[in-house]
């Protein structure tokens, strides 16, 4: 035994240095990482780590929070209004590029361009589009409608459609592509099929294809889900989280009271509970795509 | 190996003019607004001058909230610059405490800060277990009000003599198309604007009972309840107000399209930049009017240890440098904040830096929020007030979450 | 991967129906929200203050000028610091080079090591670091900052290209371990009965063999790494500050008063490295995209 455990391990000895990094990333930072974070959660460190332990305190402190409570209902009201928007979207624009159209590069090209900006540059534009003295309520005031309304910068309970246009802005054109991408993988049998049968296009999108799609919207659910929960660039540089709080959401509150506020505890107790988020959005993922991989 | 470095270092000193071998020393800060650089740049200059220094400029944009964070996680990532701005108070303390910065009492001894830092109490911030960590440079105080007389002279009213003239003056200036109250919408301006109203109104006993004697009756109390409706009052004046920075609020005074703006005596730098003369083009309004005194924040450079003794010594050189008498008068000129020693001349002074200087020599002067609650604290009231300006929260709801605040800090 | 083929929808009408007329029009609409904040950047970059005062943003320049881009690339102040974004852009550069090298050649290392060397343990690594790709990154953002404070490297510019590949490692990991795994088994086998060894494979027959991918994961990360703004933030200092936190810097702090011009002309600079690499790059873009967001 004794002599062939080291052959064992010995074994493929330059894969297994390769994979090092892996092994060191995937071990120490991700996994250590993580529990490090939680671990810290639960003490009172101030500037800098400490073992002091209190318990749920940082917990109850945070969910008693009103700007923490803000930026959940917000994360909330956004993660929801993208997602049904994207998806519905992206889906309606792939059908339309769908439909043996001219020019179809250029179409895509355009609507895809925005993702290869950052949410750095997206925010400042739309910022600037949406500035109540030069933007569009002040073009669309000079041409005659002197009483026009749309500033929805600084308005607290518009503020989140400002950040969702930026966003859809920057996002739609690549959930365009993942479901283009869907569309013309299917068989073309389904559609000879269908015709033959009678059916209008329109029920067929809804009643054929969208359910044969079905892996490829769950993928860009999960995906959009997982960006929305981490969204902080683009609420940086478009809002700062104002007007007041009303655009607040929970990375920021992270970065604040980690970094600001000098209360590493706090900070720790808000990423947990961005993690258990994550996970309410992955778990049941996981086990969909895992289960039925078992199952079939 | 000593040997060899020590023959190396005679050889370069030979090979190079003095000058050339400057030490260089990173010293970070937030002061980035035109006021605030032309200020800070007297301070590089005055360093450089001696030839054997040379002040490496770390500006972070975007305010003590976004600049200390990066600030604090250079110092305690084990990669610290010469010398960093904080405010008076709490904000270091914790890095004191875990011996990342470097002790400063041999220079305060010889310079002897002791007896010519006025007021003492700025010397006690920057003292740990008797030993001296930072070196003040500026006393600032948040509890102006500053008021645009070209506004005043639109509107067709004389301009207001206090917050209560402010207040009533208001409809006027709506009626003229001008902002009453010009409010940038970061966080701790907001929280500022109510560090000014609860003494204007709340008067000084009522502001020291809640925060230096942390009296939590007090603070749920009637009379803090009359802050919050005079606070609430105050909003409504500020709801057009949709600037970000403090500096754009000034911006607004200064350009008449806004009646006043309640900030910090540093707006002065701004005010100086447009070229502004303070009683002719604006007018300056301690306390609010109602209440002349001066909080003693402001603030202080720290300096981390660092392992190179041509550094430390250079930190030192520019320790004693801040504090002389010459690079005060030259450094709070500019940037219009009152220097931190009584001994020197600021004939140069304009009429509002007067003011503050009479106030400070009448001793009328109580400790900065920074100096009496800690960092997490002052967020979560920042946070707290940033709400309460934008929204229509009842006064009576923002005062119970107030008080849960301060708890936290007990 | 699914690859775009032919539009699949209805049968092809005349080219001038009213469905037609219904679609393009549809289409061209949907292709104006795209454009608009680009056109509004430009127009707005090349007008001067004044003009920008009177008129409305959507309109062109009367008098065209380039000097809101001068001063935008070379003069911008924050601080005492004067000479604009072209600090930040060749420290993205900077810190783009060795990343994107890095990084790559971890991942492609890994995504080898994972198809034809299989390791005890080794998928383990492989879902902990998928899993990890979801968590956000605030979680590990401070023991990311203690890892980096041990190994010496807290604010380099190689605190940050660590950073970058090990947080590339995921979605790069997947692509190469994808692409590898659909290569054909014999090569591999062949290679190892001619006495081939480990690194020897790797260079002479899995590289060679797999150029597209390398420009697909090229890709992905010149533009994920250039448009990066948290990780800019916390891991490194004013010196090293890569472009897109050097912009939101010149954008929200001002001296006096707001020069919508120049920010403008600097969100345009920061914008175009990953504008123009989308538009070289072209149809590679988006199967990179859709590569690294449809897993398995």
């Amino acid at each position: 035994m004794s002599e062939t455990k080291p052959l064992r391990l010995l074994r493929n000895v330059n894969a297994k240095l390769a994979a090092i990094p892996m092994v060191l990333t995937a071990l120490v930072v991700f996994v250590g990482g993580t529990v490090w974070t939680v671990f810290y959660s639960f003490t009172d460190s101030k500037l800098l780590p400490k073992m002091k332990f209190v318990g749920f305190a940082q917990y109850d402190r945070l969910w008693h929070n009103s700007r923490w409570l803000i930026s959940i209902e917000n994360l909330a009201i956004l993660g929801t209004l993208s997602l049904v928007l994207t998806i519905s979207l992206g889906f309606i624009l792939a059908v339309l590029m769908d439909q043996k159209i001219r020019f179809e590069d250029t179409f895509r090209s355009i609507m895809l361009f925005p993702f290869a900006l950052s949410f750095i540059v997206t925010g400042l534009v739309w910022q600037w589009i949406l500035n109540p003295d030069f933007g569009i309520q002040s073009v669309i005031r000079s041409i005659g409608w002197t009483t026009f309304e749309f500033n929805p910068l600084n308005n607290p309970s518009l503020v989140l459609y400002g950040l969702l246009i930026a966003g859809l802005w920057q996002g739609t054109g690549f959930v365009m592509c993942l479901m283009l991408a869907g569309l013309r993988g299917i068989d073309e049998d389904i559609w000879k099929a269908a015709r033959v049968d009678g059916i209008p296009t329109w029920k067929t999108y809804i009643f054929v294809v969208i359910p044969m799609m079905r892996p490829v919207f769950i993928t860009t659910l999960v995906i959009a889900a997982a960006g929305v929960i981490k969204l902080y660039d683009l609420v940086v540089a478009q809002t700062s989280g104002g007007p007041g709080n009303a655009s607040q959401v929970p990375a920021m509150y992270v970065y604040d009271y980690m970094f600001q506020a000098q209360n590493l505890g706090q900070g720790f107790a808000a990423s947990t509970m961005m993690l258990v988020t994550v996970l309410i959005v992955l778990i049941p993922w996981a086990y969909l795509e895992f289960g039925s991989k078992k199952h079939g | 190996m000593k040997n060899w470095k020590l023959a190396a270092g005679l050889l370069l000193s030979v090979a190079l003019p003095g000058s050339a071998m400057a030490t260089d020393l990173e010293v970070t800060h937030w002061w980035t607004s035109g006021g605030e650089a032309a200020a800070v740049a007297e301070l590089a200059k005055a360093f450089d001058a001696d030839g054997q220094d040379h002040w490496v400029d770390g500006a972070i944009a975007g305010g003590g909230g976004t600049a200390r964070p990066i600030m604090i996680s250079r110092i305690t990532g084990g990669d610290p610059m010469g010398a960093t701005q904080f405010n008076h108070g709490q904000q270091a303390k914790e890095l004191v405490e875990a011996g990342l910065m470097l002790d400063l009492t041999d220079v305060a001894e010889a310079n002897h800060w002791k007896d010519v830092i006025y007021p003492p109490s700025l010397l006690d911030s920057c003292t740990l277990d008797g030993k001296i960590y930072c070196a003040p440079v500026n006393i600032h105080s948040p509890e102006w009000l500053w008021l645009s007389n070209k506004a005043y002279e639109k509107a067709g009213i004389p301009v207001p003599k206090d917050w209560n003239e402010f207040v009533a003056s208001a409809p006027a200036l709506e009626a003229a198309g001008i902002i009453p109250l010009a409010l940038g919408n970061q966080p701790w301006q907001s929280n500022l604007a109510f560090g000014a109203i609860t003494v204007a109104v709340g008067g000084l006993d009522l502001w020291k009972k809640i925060n230096v004697s942390k009296d939590m009756d007090a603070a749920a109390g009637p009379d803090m309840a009359k802050v919050f409706e005079a606070a609430a009052n105050a909003r409504k004046l500020a709801a057009k107000s949709t600037v970000q920075d403090w500096n754009q609020a000034t911006n607004l005074v200064i350009t008449g399209q806004a009646g006043g703006q309640i900030m910090g005596d540093w707006a002065q730098g701004e005010f100086a930049v447009a070229n502004q003369v303070a009683g002719k083009d604006y007018t300056c309004l301690p306390g609010l009017g109602l209440n002349e005194y001066l909080s003693t924040g402001g603030d202080a450079f720290y300096f981390p240890k660092l392992k190179d003794a041509d550094k430390e010594a250079a930190q030192k050189r520019l320790a004693a440098l801040l504090v002389s008498p010459e690079v005060q008068v030259a450094f709070n000129l500019k940037k219009g904040s009152l220097p931190i020693r009584g001994d020197v001349n600021l004939d140069a002074a304009n009429d509002c830096m007067k003011k503050g200087l009479k106030i400070l020599a009448s001793g009328n002067l109580v400790p900065s929020g920074d100096m009496v609650w800690s960092a997490d604290v002052q967020k979560q009231a920042e946070d707290l007030m940033v709400e309460f300006w934008k929204t229509d929260m009842a006064p009576a709801d923002a005062q119970a979450k107030w008080v849960e605040i301060l708890k936290t800090g007990l | 991967m699914v690859d775009a083929t032919n539009p699949r929808g209805a049968k092809p009408k005349p080219r001038f129906s009213g469905r037609n007329i219904m679609l393009y029009g549809t289409l061209i609409v949907i292709c104006m929200y795209y454009i608009l904040p680009l056109w509004v950047m430009v127009m707005t970059s090349t007008k001067g203050m004044p003009e920008i005062r009177l008129g409305n943003i959507f309109s062109p320049p009367v008098e065209i000028t380039f000097q809101p881009w001068v001063k935008a690339w070379a003069e911008a102040c924050t601080g005492l610091n004067c000479d604009g974004l072209s600090r930040g852009f060749f420290n993205s550069v900077r810190i783009l080079i060795p990343s994107v090298i890095l990084s790559i050649a971890v991942a492609s290392v890994n995504g080898y090591a994972l198809v034809n060397w299989r390791f005890k343990g080794s998928d383990i690594f492989f879902t902990i670091l998928i899993f990890g790709s979801f968590i956000p990154y605030q979680v590990m953002l401070y023991p990311m900052v203690i890892i980096l404070r041990e190994l010496g490297i807290y604010g380099t510019l190689w605190g940050l290209v660590l950073v970058h590949t090990i947080f590339g490692m995921p979605i790069l990991t997947l692509l190469f371990r994808n692409y590898f795994s659909s290569l054909p088994e014999e090569l591999f086998k062949a290679a190892r009965v001619d006495g081939a060894g480990f690194w020897g494979i790797f260079f002479k027959i899995m590289v060679p063999m797999s150029l597209p991918i390398f420009v697909v994961a090229l890709i992905l990360q010149v533009t994920g790494i250039w448009n990066d703004f948290l990780f800019g933030v916390v891991f490194t200092k004013p010196d090293t500050y890569p472009m897109t936190v050097q912009l939101n810097n010149i954008v929200n702090s001002v001296q006096g008063i707001k020069e919508y011009n120049v920010n403008m002309a600097a969100t345009l600079l920061t914008g175009l490295v990953p504008l123009v690499i989308y538009f070289i790059s072209g149809k590679l873009f988006v199967r990179g995209i859709a590569a690294g967001a449809v897993k398995g």
